[in-house]
């Protein structure tokens, strides 16, 4: 008999349901109670940086889009520096960006929005640089764990070219699901991101 | 010694199988809401291992504390209880600061939602959600109304046991969470097909918190004790690997 390590077992995941408004964006739910709420506008007056949306639905196996999901971005800030401790790279820091944000699909059209600055690049592992990207989570009713992806940008060809976790995806056809595509309305730059969770096009999920 | 909170690594991989599959066809919805392909696995870079860091000052003092965030003319209705515990990685470590985030249905198995039909009634003094930073122990606790269990459309005669619904946010994005609590003694839980989804009896008994006589409040509330873990990191710091050999 050998000893056992006395590792914990991380805790079970389970769906965050249709009500998940309730506890992470209670406007959404239809009530006020907190001072201080958690949204999906991550900069301020002084952020520095491109100011871009990003926007889109997540589409179910069906084709119907989901009007109850709930996503959270983490990115770098302008200069490609993460507002973290572990991030070390010698870069700025933006007082004025955290680099998180929170967001939930409209109910009717299920559409979901971001307003925040196109991050840097930042170092990946072995020096390999990382093309500026966005990390996103999505959890709703149905997702028994929360699904991670990443948004990376139509108008970074060469940087998406050599980034290295696209070049994991073996599929070349898949890796397009993870580029948002670049439009600009009215002066403002959107990027148009959805998210195929089952069929044709299925975006390319991480297990990180 | 090293706390987890100050040391940053690659997370250990993810266990799966004390998780429920993405497709889970005994809860219907998961059905069209679960990708068809394998995840491709990442070995972690910054973005994975970092994660947003929150300030206390961003709460409010009541946001804890679920009987008195929403009152207005009077105190919610229902057996009034204390929950409490510690977020941990999977090293056994502390996670301090981490953001805990609920929300539940009132004693009726009400939920304060647009979108929720149940009959029974919304309570005018029950919000029904809360937040809470971990201290650094990791420790956690808020006040609240025991939620009621409630019929939903699974099958036409599904009911959740009463849950509370948790968001956990540590140290790194790698980390996030979101799971739901159940109570001791509940005779829900073993006919739920959301509990269900998870195939691993030891995880199941994570998610049940035991009722914590020694940590009620006399003549006041009852208690119960819930522990969270997180994924673990490696103890040793791979910054130059994983940053590029600076
Ligand atoms: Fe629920």
């Amino acid at each position: 008999m050998v000893n056992q390590f006395n590792y914990l077992k991380e805790t079970a995941s389970q769906t965050a349901g249709p009500y998940v408004h309730i506890g992470l964006a209670p406007h959404q739910a239809g009530f006020d109670i907190f001072e201080n709420n958690f949204g999906n506008v991550l900069v301020g007056p002084g952020t520095k940086g491109e100011r871009i949306r990003i926007e889109g639905r997540v589409i179910d196996g069906s084709g119907t889009p989901l009007r109850d999901v709930l996503l959270e971005i983490w990115q770098a800030n302008a200069a490609g520096r993460y507002n973290h401790p572990a991030d070390k790279q010698d870069k700025p820091l933006d007082d004025d960006f955290r680099g998180w944000g929170r967001a939930c699909s409209n109910f009717e059209t299920g559409v979901y929005s971001f307003e925040t600055v196109k991050p840097g690049a930042v170092m990946g592992r072995n020096g390999r640089l990382m093309a500026p990207h966005v990390n996103l989570w999505i959890v709703a009713r149905g997702i028994n764990i929360g699904l991670n992806t990443r948004i990376y940008f139509s108008d970074e060809v060469d940087a998406n070219a050599k980034d290295p976790v696209l070049n994991l995806i073996e599929w070349e056809v898949r890796r397009k699901t993870l580029i948002a595509q670049r439009e600009e309305r009215g002066g403002e730059v959107v990027y148009r991101f959805d998210v195929h969770i089952q069929g044709d096009n299925e975006t390319v999920f991480f297990d990180i | 010694m090293t706390r987890s909170s100050d040391v940053y690594g690659e997370f250990y991989q993810r266990d799966r199988s004390v998780h429920p599959p993405a497709y889970a066809p005994d809860y219907k919805t998961s059905v069209l809401r679960s990708p068809s392909n394998s995840l491709i696995s990442l070995q972690n870079s910054l973005s994975e291992i970092t994660g947003p860091v929150f300030r206390q000052d961003e709460l409010g003092p009541l946001d804890n504390d679920l009987i008195l965030n929403y009152a207005k003319d009077g105190l919610p209705i229902g057996e009034r209880i204390v929950v409490h515990g510690f977020v941990r990685d999977e090293n056994g470590r502390p996670v301090k600061n981490a953001l805990v985030e609920v929300w539940q249905a009132n004693a009726g198995g009400r939920y304060r939602h647009k979108k929720d039909q149940y009959i029974a009634p919304i309570d005018p003094n029950f919000g029904g959600c809360g937040r809470v930073l971990t201290d650094d122990n990791g420790y956690y606790f808020f006040r609240t109304i025991k939620p009621g269990p409630y019929p939903w459309r699974n099958r036409v005669n599904d009911w959740r046991p009463a849950h509370i619904h948790y968001s956990i946010s540590g140290n790194g994005f790698a980390q996030r969470l979101i799971t739901q609590m159940y109570f001791e003694g509940d005779p829900l839980i073993a006919t739920c097909p959301i509990v269900k989804s998870i195939n691993n009896e030891e995880a199941v008994r994570g998610l049940i918190a035991p009722l914590d006589r020694n940590a009620a409040i006399q003549l006041d509330s009852l208690a119960y004790r819930f522990d969270i873990v997180l994924r673990g990191s490696r103890a040793t710091l791979f910054e130059n690997h994983l940053q590029g050999g600076k």
